[in-house]
């Protein structure tokens, strides 16, 4: 599961990581968004949007991606 | 009056919201994994790092086995107060609109703040002065709701605390410092009430929130700050 700051709230740490890039030379960045990654195994896939919606993320403030292995 | 205060694995301020709340009433600790709430007249959610605010802060306190007694204590009325990762807790547990995020200024910050008094009328405020001088120490107190959400609580007067014009360190919107439910009976807010109850701790404001809920629980006729206070019997 990727986990997202909503669009629109303001993220703090993806505009940290934003204004360090530069200091160590790297220009052209931009949109720096700082997230989480969820590994789990599951014996149920369908109960992923669940899990989410339940726990793994906040729906207020967070956006969710599963991702299943092909 | 006798408070509450549930502790859970990391929370910190839990002794000290006892003390606290003991200078207004009997007070005692509920370890997370009570379930039985009987006898209390009003429950404390504390501040610290609840389950190591893993994932985010209040996520997995909210699972916790004495959140359903809680949840139901504050269905029935019950006098719920959720102080920094409290109101986290609360949050989460959608006993209170909206959620907590990273402070804007990216730092767990300490500072005293000064509030304001949004709305007197709750169980909580009604001995609250128009300002009050609180410590604030966090690093996820950027309360959020989505415009609606907040539109709709300004008009129901859910906006109980703001920061001061220039004491917003954290960035919430619409400067909101504290927020209590549609019912009024649930209130969270993150500065630390607890750490001013005392002239020691250089401000007492903190003791008017338990006083507000120690007269709304008692009815009773409380002396405070050398005046009469006539209290209304809870719910009424």
């Amino acid at each position: 599961m990727l986990i997202r700051p909503k669009a629109g709230i303001l993220d703090p740490q993806g505009l940290a990581v934003e204004r360090a890039l530069p200091a160590l030379g790297f220009g052209g960045v931009r949109e720096v968004h700082v997230g989480r990654l969820i590994e789990l195994e599951v014996a149920d896939v369908a109960q992923l949007p669940q899990m989410c919606e339940q726990l793994l993320a906040n729906p207020l403030i967070e956006d969710y991606e599963i991702i299943a292995p092909a | 009056m006798r408070f509450g205060v549930i502790s859970f694995p990391g929370s910190c301020d839990d002794l000290d919201a006892k003390l606290a709340a003991g200078r207004v009433g009997e007070a005692e600790i509920v370890p997370h994994t009570q379930t039985d709430l009987r006898g209390f007249d009003s429950i404390i959610v504390p501040g610290g790092f609840s389950y190591g605010d893993y994932l985010r802060p209040g996520a997995i306190a909210r699972f916790a086995p004495v959140m359903e007694s809680v949840s139901a204590f504050a269905r029935e009325g019950g006098l719920v107060l959720g102080i920094c990762n409290g109101f986290q807790v609360l949050c989460e547990a959608r006993l209170l609109p909206g959620a907590l995020l990273r402070n804007v200024n990216g730092h767990f910050t300490c500072r005293q703040v000064t509030l304001e008094l949004c709305n007197g009328g709750t169980p909580f405020t009604r001995c609250c002065p128009p300002l009050l001088s609180l410590p604030a120490k966090h690093a996820f107190g950027r309360w959020y709701a989505p415009a609606q959400t907040l539109a709709e609580m300004r008009e129901r007067g859910q906006i109980v605390f703001r920061y001061a014009p220039g004491e917003n360190f954290n960035g919430s919107i619409d400067d909101v410092a504290g927020v209590c439910s549609a019912e009024g009976n649930v209130l969270g807010l993150m500065p630390h009430l607890e750490h001013a109850v005392d002239q020691l701790m250089g401000s007492t404001h903190g003791l008017s929130v338990l006083q507000s809920m120690r007269l709304s629980v008692e009815g009773a006729r409380l002396r405070i700050g050398g005046v009469d206070v006539e209290g209304k019997a809870a719910g009424a």
